[in-house]
């Protein structure tokens, strides 16, 4: 359930989501034989109906968010592009992976985009879509995905740089 | 062959990610991390955002019992 509310934003609509899962899976849509785990088939499934969902959002209210615009970055570099604060390397990021803390970090950060910033940012990169999937979904060119992705990693490392490597 | 400031590399950099790369893009990213640190540590980290967004569902499952 919260992992459907982290990608819709919507409690009503992440929950519709859920049901409709399991809905789809006790009326047997999609074959459980030979799955080797039943979280794993379910949350398939889930993922299907978290799609749907994103799409059913994305008709009914475009969001003037996605407009491409990503001059909001200007301020770490200089008038030549350079950065006016390199990056430095993260400590023992795997480490990282395996703490619940750091997890509600990356939650805390993702909650912290502008909705349809992170909601393209998980399509990506937890569901694992192909950016043509995503560009269809959406209704959008795949020159506006890759703004959008741009921004959120952007974002996301600025956020987990502040609230967990450099604590 | 085209010089990059971060800024372009930062941008091209989040793209390899999402759609295959031009020789030329490949070449060029190639020079600039040879000489860029920041921008080395900065692509790392956005190899690292990937493995972190798939850790996130996996990690969901397990406080609930099976």
């Amino acid at each position: 359930m919260r992992y459907a509310t982290l990608q819709l934003r919507d409690a009503a609509v992440a929950e519709d989501a859920v049901q409709e899962a399991l809905l789809a899976a006790l009326a047997g849509e999609s074959n459980f034989a030979g799955r080797s785990n039943l979280r794993t088939w379910l949350t398939g499934i889930l993922k299907h109906k978290i799609v749907d969902a994103i799409r059913r959002q994305s008709r009914e209210r475009p969001s003037p968010e996605l407009e491409s615009d990503s001059s909001e970055f200007d301020a770490l570099f200089d008038k030549r592009g350079h950065w006016e604060e390199a990056p430095d390397p993260w400590e023992q990021p795997e480490g990282a992976l395996e703490q619940k803390q750091f997890l509600a970090a990356l939650e805390r950060c993702l909650e912290a985009l502008p909705e349809r910033t992170a909601q393209v940012f998980m399509m990506r990169e937890h569901l694992g879509l192909d950016t043509s999937e995503i560009c269809k979904e959406l209704r959008i060119t795949a020159t506006h995905l890759w703004v959008i992705l741009h921004r959120a990693r952007m974002a996301l490392r600025l956020c987990l740089e502040s609230n967990w490597f450099r604590k | 062959m085209m010089r990059l400031s971060c800024k372009e590399t930062t941008r091209l950099l989040s793209q390899g990610e999402d759609r295959k790369l031009s020789f030329g893009e490949r070449a060029a990213l190639r020079l600039h991390l040879a000489i860029c640190d920041g921008c080395r540590n900065l692509k790392a980290q956005f190899k690292f955002l990937r493995l972190a967004a798939k850790k996130l569902s996996q990690e969901e499952g397990e406080d609930e019992p099976t």
